[in-house]
């Protein structure tokens, strides 16, 4: 009986998210009156807007996840290596971006940087680009930073620490050649998560009218009919693909990781 | 001079004082042991030397140059630690590579004493493989190696045995040894193993407490301790309480017997002392060596093969020593009255 109810569970779990899949799949394909055609999908891709949105999107994904690296692998880092105490408090910061809609975020950011701050970021088109790329880095940081101290927890900070110091290594050259390489693939299933949140994401872009991905599938939702369906279930297959590759990832580091 | 000088040397975590006023002088090419009990700060003393501790007064000084104030990176000393710590993502050519590569030396060069360090571990034909695919005495070996190539000026190891089964500890300790006294690299060594560090050791320094109890040859420490823990500590003894019945004539109360120690006593008439004897310092032999009787009443007396183990009452206290199986001789049965054989000069009075 009990065996009844959770396949019946899992079933209803499962229509609820496959049906309107399987529907909008369906009617992406429908563009063409009376036969299955890939028409809309065709229209998509060759849309320039599409792609000249997607690229735009693509290189801010690619630029988030650098800085990403860069501020969280050292931070994370040190506040293992020496300030243990401050774990706590380093998580519940990184949590917040969870906690504070990104519309809260952004603007504050206008406020803070507009044409006639102090800083103004925004008056030029680059300058709005690098806030987003930062804004972008702080909605990735709760699963930036929880991949990375995942991935320093599986090896011996401290004492690799000084074994390569004592041969002479310098920061630098510990971070990158000693702790970076040893986190690889914990910063790759950062940094696939990572991708998939730039790739969708609408508040940010649309508020700093950036011409990025989120709001071109917005604006088209829109005003067409068989093209946005075509357009979420291509977004559908990218986020995927990205979950994918983190569990690939996932499951090759558990692999490789050595008999303690 | 000594190469390795460590001077006045102190450290307090917080308001617990872990090492107290530590000096010692170490000779270039010497195997030096720091041998204690667990938390006695031999681990605290090593960091210091390396930089990784910054020390709470006195002073460090390698070669004539004061390394106090220097980072660990700039002092070039080899360090080898108890859980391997090698590069998990690094093969072990590039392990042993690390340090001349950080140093900049030409390609050639590292490649030539990269391999130069992996024959003097016997580990040449491992070079392509990564740490998870060796055993533990291999990696510890790579760790050696990684640690000897950059030449530095001193080599620290801490408890670098601990994590090995039995066998290979005590074949690593020897190649250790043999390596070290091939490169003539001077060599702190930290132990809890007294058996270790007795084998393989220039100079032992015995630690209790944060305090150096007794710095001294592996013969020294163990036949003329110079504190009770130092006694206790390294090998067995059998503790036996006395009262000094006549100081001039060194005669002592042992249970309900008086026996002549044959040496001066630290103590007068009627105070209590300590006489400790090793082991494999008594003999039941008819005519053996040894100026001192003591009778007594066999306690127990275990047959071990080579070594027959006895327990004697001397009417209160029990001796333990050891003999060799004699073919021509049954061994001393349980409840059978005999005497004991010691020499003067075997026998240790410990004032504390
Ligand atoms: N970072 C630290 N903070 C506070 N106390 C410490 C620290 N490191 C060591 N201690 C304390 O200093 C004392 C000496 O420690 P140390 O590690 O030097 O001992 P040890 O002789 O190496 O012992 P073991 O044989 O167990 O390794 C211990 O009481 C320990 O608790
Ligand atoms: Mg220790």
């Amino acid at each position: 009986m009990k065996r009844f109810w959770a396949w019946g569970a899992l079933i209803v779990g499962l229509l609820y998210f496959i049906l309107p899949l399987i529907g909008m799949t369906n009617f992406s394909l429908k563009m063409r009156r009376g036969v299955y055609s890939f028409d809309a999908y065709a229209v998509v891709l060759g849309d320039p807007r599409f792609q000249q949105t997607f690229t735009y999107s693509v290189t801010l994904a690619l630029l988030t996840i650098i800085v990403g690296v860069v501020l969280v692998v050292p931070t994370a880092y040190w506040v293992r290596l020496k300030l243990p105490w401050l774990r706590p408090y380093i998580e519940f910061i990184t949590l917040l971006p969870l906690v504070i809609p990104a519309i809260v975020i952004v603007f504050g950011y206008i406020r803070l940087y507009n044409t006639s701050s102090w800083l103004p970021l925004t008056a030029t088109s680059l300058g709005t680009d690098a806030l987003l790329v930062f804004g972008y880095t702080t909605l990735a940081l709760p699963y930036m930073y929880r991949a990375v101290d995942t991935g320093l927890r599986t090896i011996d900070v401290t004492t690799l620490t000084e074994a390569a110091q004592s041969m002479g290594a310098g920061w630098f050259t510990i971070i990158g050649k000693v702790i970076l390489p040893n986190v690889l693939l914990a910063v790759l299933s950062g940094a696939f998560l990572t991708f998939a949140i730039v790739i969708g994401e609408f508040t940010m872009a649309a508020l700093l009218n950036r011409p990025a991905f989120g709001p071109y599938m917005q604006l088209l939702g829109a005003n067409r009919a068989y093209e946005p369906a075509a357009l979420a279930v291509i977004a559908f297959v990218i986020t995927w693909g990205c979950l994918g590759l983190i569990q690939l990832v996932s499951r090759f580091q558990k692999s490789a990781q050595r008999p303690v | 001079m000594s190469f390795l000088t460590l001077t006045h040397l102190q450290k307090s975590f917080g308001p617990t004082k872990v090492v107290h006023d530590f000096n010692m002088a170490i000779e270039k090419g010497e195997f030096i042991s720091f041998l204690g009990p667990s938390g006695c700060g031999k681990t605290t003393v090593l960091r210091m030397i390396a930089g990784f501790e910054t020390p709470t007064g006195g002073s460090i000084v390698i070669n004539g140059r004061d390394q106090t104030e220097l980072k660990p990176n700039q002092r070039n000393i080899g360090m080898v630690f108890q859980a391997y710590a090698l590069f998990p993502n690094m093969n072990v050519f590039d392990n042993v590579a690390f340090g001349l590569k950080i140093a900049g030396k030409p390609k050639a060069e590292i490649a030539a004493r990269v391999q130069e360090m992996l024959k003097l571990i016997h580990l040449e034909h491992l070079a392509d493989r990564y740490p998870y695919q060796m055993s533990g005495g291999q990696q510890q070996r790579v760790a050696l190696a990684r640690a000897l190539a950059p030449k530095p000026q001193v080599l620290l190891l801490d408890e670098p045995l601990s994590a090995l089964d039995a066998k290979i500890r005590v074949s690593l300790r020897e190649e250790i040894r043999q390596i070290q006294q091939q490169l003539g690299i001077t060599t702190v060594f930290v132990t809890h193993d007294q058996e270790e560090a007795l084998s393989i050791s220039d100079r032992i320094v015995v630690m209790n407490a944060g305090r150096a109890d007794q710095i001294g040859t592996p013969f020294e420490i163990y036949n003329r301790p110079a504190t009770r823990f130092v006694a206790s500590f390294v090998g067995t003894l059998s503790l036996i309480d006395a009262t000094v019945v006549n100081a001039s004539e060194s005669t002592v109360k042992l249970g309900e017997q008086v026996v002549s120690l044959k040496k001066p006593l630290p103590k007068g008439e009627g105070e209590k002392i300590t006489v400790a004897m090793r082991p494999e310092c008594g003999s039941l032999a008819e005519g053996a060596r040894g100026d001192i009787a003591i009778n007594g009443k066999v306690a127990s007396s275990h047959f071990l093969g080579s070594v027959i183990r006895t327990k004697l009452d001397v009417g209160g206290p029990v001796l333990s020593f050891d003999m060799f199986n004699d073919p021509g001789r049954a061994p001393p049965a349980v409840g059978e009255t005999v005497t004991l054989k010691v020499a003067a000069d075997d026998l240790m009075v410990l004032a504390d």
